[in-house]
């Protein structure tokens, strides 16, 4: 392979042909305008951006979100995040072997400017579903508001989703994909002129006299807000198993980044591991663009994402493993395979069930922690603060948007407008979104074998309802209008109009036509992948809901009406035994998930807890059996959390090993966290003119003045 | 109480009380550290930024950082524990005239004291220190000798040979009362329990003042409060400590270095100072001293900050530290009131105190029990603190 980007999508436009130059060691490669080094480094089928100094091991994307600096590349002579910095004509890229070189700079005149304070009502950190759903209450309110978001486009991960929401159309836009929901709640935002939008700005810290550190632009500036709103989201959480730093090993979230924002193919073969929405989520995607999903493991005995994701994968074809563990990523320099086995009821994994697939990249999709660094900050310091979405409780985006909502007219309310109380049933809805899914109910499939009905291959209790209010017939009911319950339908007229087909997010209502009468029935099947790859005529192997394949079908007619909003609308003619049993068409062959015949034992220890330092699980077992339980001592014997990321990634991992080593938490004295919360030069503090930027006052630096000291 | 009975107690386990339990214990005492915090250093050794240098105006500080030099040296090839010391020296650098004179009259004294260190005109000043702004220099005093190294890797040293000498240690227990009878230590009373001893050193740092107090006595140490930052680690570039004393508004001096893992470590001392034991992080530290830093060596700017935080000096009236036994508790020892130098000075501290508490002073010790005398008078500041 040798072109890594995606040319075919079924929901995004394919940008522009790449179009400028730049290098990497010495080489002329091509990018798009306004792409990451990142990116254009991974179209281009490099993975390997550096070396880590202590032990060479090769380094790659981890975060894909600023937060880390595994993927530090030099870019004209500066070390920089590749994931943050975009690429620009001419630059000249090679990779981060070991310590980078801080470069000789001229000691021409410098110019600096002072540090501006900006005092606002309310700060809002974070444009994503909470931050903006705020910010249009607080600017209906009045409010004065300054946004602060760490992307050029706001949304958050929102503007990552491809798929159609779930949750209802009043209170979430649900029946619309995510990245629609982006940008309609970016429109509303900033039609509010007492809203200030600070994209590509990144918080750094809160401190202790209440100022908030801004990094705007590149510019440090200092935000003095009377209330602080933390809508900052969630970080993925990790894993430690051997091989887990190789390049190929990397979150869902960056995955998606790749995927869903700068259309790079990353992978051929994926494998993901974690049963959560996240991790199912990200595999559809997967397929989406292209990519082979070799399977999905998960340790738990079913998957904790929603039924209708796991369904909706395994239709497509991808196994997916329950109680399974990953074992190992296994390859050289990058990610050529990976093990995997069971784990019995005591979470021991049992002898000799290991598998090995190939694969050349392993997503970690094993949850999420809210990023909360900021609101802990600001209430040990006094100043009132308030938080929403995944920032305050890991949930939705539906619930996130619905949280920021509350936030925002609690918000208003504390600032002294006149906005009533927030409506209790809000209350009661963003409860409702947050609910986890309920109970799994046998799915119930209609006796009736004439005319035209949908049947809903919906079979769990989640927070859903777009098909009720799509109906133009109202004849889709759920039971007590309870959201969390699973349509039916209530057998008046359907017109056959296709509309809940098309809106349903988990794909999972069909339509069965039995007019033409005779032996066969025509199914509509909703499907999301590229117009090329299926047409009247085809033969396509269709399968129940829980994947079973039912047989091979003919395709009677495809057709991609608006209201579908780029799905397909698939026609199948299909034997009357089979019909109402069809929930979807296989897109991936069985042999792409078939495992290898022999087994890879990765012997490597290098399993790896603290990535930034390269701090191996052994090294903190035998310091914890050895008696410590402070994790502040066992950074300063180690090293973990000391690096880069500013020990975002690692505690949760070591609190792990704790525990597995039998300490209680109230034993263990958890990591001091102490600002900045992100590497920013010292330039940007000294308020260095760069000749960039906002034109700001400038003074030379300090005063030479009377000399007051006593030596 | 419990019966557990102790030849020595040190409270604090950090820069001054950690190498004091690990001397007293290689004296052969049976010595219990007890600290307030949940690990070795939690206290402000961890808030030090790791420079050590022997070169002083005082003559008890220059003896006593010498020999913490010495420990502090060999420390790797004795105990096959990494310290990441490393013997870059200190680079004081003048772009004044007043600097320059203030400077070179303190060399008279320090070269007098036996140190080695030299005045560099501009150019030896710019291979000693590469980088700094040109553009006024005038040179500076360069001390070979002086170094840097781990607190937190040293403390955790020291404890490691501590604990091998048999030194007990209580963490999370913090001293409520430090017990007497006729005129003599008897045993220190914690939120925990109690021990039986003749013996206690207070090792307390900022919090010496309190613990001094348990006992019914006081101790003239107030803390004050500096920030501090670390940077990413980048390819060795700069060899020694560089001290630009000048004033700036809302500062005294500042300093940095790159320490051996290569990441540079900065200070800067407030003015007015930050009077208290407020820990909390403020705003006005970054960009005060990044704008010094980038203006004294213009590179600095692409270097990325990664961590900040604050630490306390416990400061005495005079600014130098205060050692020795009390007048009027038997078996009760200073070693507080480092004044900001404790990591430096702990080492030679610590042996010094367990030659006080043992009888076994050695020639000259006098001279530094007697400069450093908690009963002295205080006069004025120490010429360079």
């Amino acid at each position: 392979m040798s072109d890594y980007r995606i040319k075919e999508h079924p929901i995004l436009p394919i940008p522009a042909e790449p179009t400028l130059s730049f290098t990497w060691q010495g080489r002329e490669l091509k990018a798009r305008a306004g792409e990451t080094i990142s990116s254009a480094l991974f179209s281009n089928g490099i993975r390997t951006f550096g070396h880590h100094p202590k032990d060479g091991a090769p380094m790659g994307i981890f975060c894909a979100n600023g937060q880390c600096a595994q993927c530090s590349v030099i870019a004209d002579g500066l070390p920089v995040k590749s994931c943050m910095v975009p690429v620009k004509e001419g630059m000249a890229v090679a990779p981060l072997d070991g310590k980078p070189v801080l470069p000789d700079v001229g000691s021409g005149d410098l110019a600096f400017r002072d540090i501006e304070t900006l005092t606002v009502e309310c700060l809002i950190l974070g444009g994503g579903p909470a931050g903006l759903s705020a910010a249009v209450e607080l600017g209906k309110a009045g409010v004065g508001v300054i946004l602060v978001d760490d992307k050029a486009d706001l949304g958050g991960k929102l503007v990552l989703q491809t798929h159609k929401f779930f949750g209802s159309i009043d209170a979430c836009h649900a029946g619309t994909r995510g990245m629609d929901i982006g940008r309609k709640l970016e429109a509303q935002v900033r039609t509010f002129e007492n809203v200030r939008v600070w994209a590509n700005s990144n918080a750094l810290a809160v401190f202790s006299d209440r100022k908030v550190g801004i990094l705007r632009e590149g510019h440090y500036v200092l935000v003095q807000p009377q209330v602080l709103l933390v809508a900052t989201g969630a970080r993925e959480k990790s894993l430690v198993f051997r091989g887990n730093t190789l390049p190929g090993v990397y979150g869902a979230g960056a995955f998606q980044t790749l995927v869903n924002r700068d259309m790079v193919k990353p992978s051929e073969r994926l494998f993901v591991i974690g049963g959560g929405n996240v991790g199912l989520i990200a595999a559809y995607h997967a397929l989406q663009a292209g990519i082979d999903v070799v399977g999905l493991c998960e340790a738990l005995p079913e998957c904790g994402g929603y039924k209708v994701h796991r369904d909706k994968l395994v239709r497509m074809g991808v196994p997916i493993h329950t109680s399974h563990t990953v074992i190992s990523a296994n390859g050289e320099g990058e990610v050529a395979s990976v093990t995997i086995a069971q784990l019995d009821a005591a979470w021991r994994v049992v002898p000799g069930s290991e598998k090995t697939f190939a694969c050349d990249t392993v997503l970690v999709a094993v949850g999420l922690e809210p990023v909360n660094e900021f609101y802990n900050k600001a209430k040990e310091f006094g100043l009132p603060v308030y938080s929403a979405g995944d920032a305050e409780e890991i949930a939705e985006a539906s619930a996130a948007m619905f949280t920021g909502r509350i936030r925002g007219l609690e918000i208003a309310k504390a600032l002294g407008r006149d906005t009533g109380e927030v409506p209790p049933e809000w209350h009661r809805t963003a409860a409702v979104l947050k609910s986890r899914p309920g109970a799994t109910i046998t799915e119930e499939i209609p006796e009736a074998e004439k005319g035209v009905f949908p049947v809903f291959h919906c079979s769990q209790e989640i927070p859903c309802n777009p098909c009720t209010s799509i109906c133009p017939q109202g004849s889709i009911m759920i039971e007590g209008n309870d959201i969390l319950g699973v349509p039916t339908f209530n057998e008046k007229d359907c017109i056959a109009c296709e509309q809940c087909v098309a809106v349903c997010p988990g794909l999972a209502i069909t339509l069965l036509d039995y007019r033409r009468g005779g032996d066969e029935v025509l199914v509509s099947i909703p499907y999301e992948f590229p117009g090329s790859t299926l047409k009247a005529g085809d033969t396509v192997t269709v399968l129940d809901t829980l994947g079973a394949i039912l047989g091979n079908v003919k395709v009677d007619r495809v057709r991609s009406p608006k209201f579908a909003d780029h799905a397909m609308l698939v026609k199948v003619r299909a034997p009357l035994d089979i019909a109402k049993r069809i929930a979807g068409i296989r897109v991936q062959q069985p042999w792409v998930s078939e495992p290898m015949a022999g087994n890879v034992e990765r012997m490597a220890d290098d399993e790896i807890v603290c990535r930034c330092e390269r701090v191996t699980a052994g090294e903190v077992r035998s310091r914890i059996r050895a008696g410590v339980r402070d994790m502040n001592e066992l950074k300063a014997a180690t090293r973990a959390g000391m690096g880069a990321c500013g020990g975002k990634t690692c505690p949760g991992l070591i609190r792990r090993i704790f525990h597995e080593e039998g300490v209680k938490d109230s034993e263990i004295t958890g990591l001091t966290q102490r600002p900045i919360f992100m590497e920013v030069p010292l330039g940007a503090f000294a308020g260095v003119v760069t000749g960039e930027g906002p034109v700001q006052d400038v003074a030379r630096a300090h005063a030479v003045g009377a000399f007051q000291g006593g030596l | 109480m419990s019966t557990a009975v102790f030849d020595v107690i040190v409270i604090g386990a950090g820069s001054v009380g950690m190498p004091t339990a690990m001397h007293l214990a290689e004296k052969g005492l049976k010595v219990l550290c007890l600290d307030q915090f949940a690990s070795p250093g939690q206290g402000s050794n961890k808030c030090a930024i790791g420079g050590i240098r022997a070169t002083h105006s005082s003559p008890a500080k220059i003896k006593l950082c010498l020999d913490s030099l010495r420990t502090f040296g060999h420390w790797k090839e004795e105990h096959g524990w990494d310290i990441e010391w490393a013997r870059g020296g200190y680079a004081f650098v003048a772009y004044r005239a007043h600097e320059e004179r203030l400077l070179k009259n303190l060399l008279v004294v320090q070269k007098k004291a036996g140190l080695n260190i030299e005045w560099k005109d501009r150019e030896e000043m710019l291979r000693v220190a590469p980088g700094l702004r040109e553009e006024g220099l005038l040179g500076g005093t360069f001390s070979p000798e002086d170094g840097s190294a781990s607190p937190m890797r040293s403390c955790l040293g020291f404890h490691r040979r501590a604990v091998g000498l048999g030194v007990e240690f209580r963490f999370n227990e913090k001293v409520t009362s430090i017990m007497r009878r006729k005129g003599k230590v008897v045993g220190v009373r914690t939120d925990k329990g109690g021990y039986a001893t003749g013996c206690v050193v207070n090792a307390a740092g900022p919090w010496a003042r309190a613990v001094a107090q348990a006992g019914g006595l006081d101790a003239p140490v107030v803390p004050d409060c500096h920030e501090a930052g670390i940077s990413e680690a980048v390819a060795p570039f700069l060899d020694p400590m560089v001290v630009d004393i000048r004033p700036a508004p809302g500062s005294e001096n500042f300093y940095f270095y790159q320490h051996k893992p290569g990441q540079v470590v900065f200070c800067i001392t407030p003015n007015p100072p930050v009077v208290g034991s407020d820990r909390r992080e403020t705003s006005a530290y970054l960009p005060m001293i990044a704008r010094r830093m980038v203006d004294l060596m213009p590179k600095l700017g692409n270097l990325k900050v990664r961590r900040t935080w604050r630490g306390l000096y416990p400061m005495t009236p005079d600014g130098a530290p205060l050692v020795g036994r009390s007048a009027s508790l038997e078996g009760y020892i200073d070693a507080i009131g480092m004044c900001g130098q404790g990591y430096m000075l702990g080492p030679g501290v610590g042996a010094l105190v367990a030659r006080l508490a043992t009888d076994d002073l050695l020639e000259g010790d006098a001279a530094v029990l007697e400069e450093l005398s908690p009963a002295r008078v205080f006069g004025g500041a120490e010429a360079l603190k």
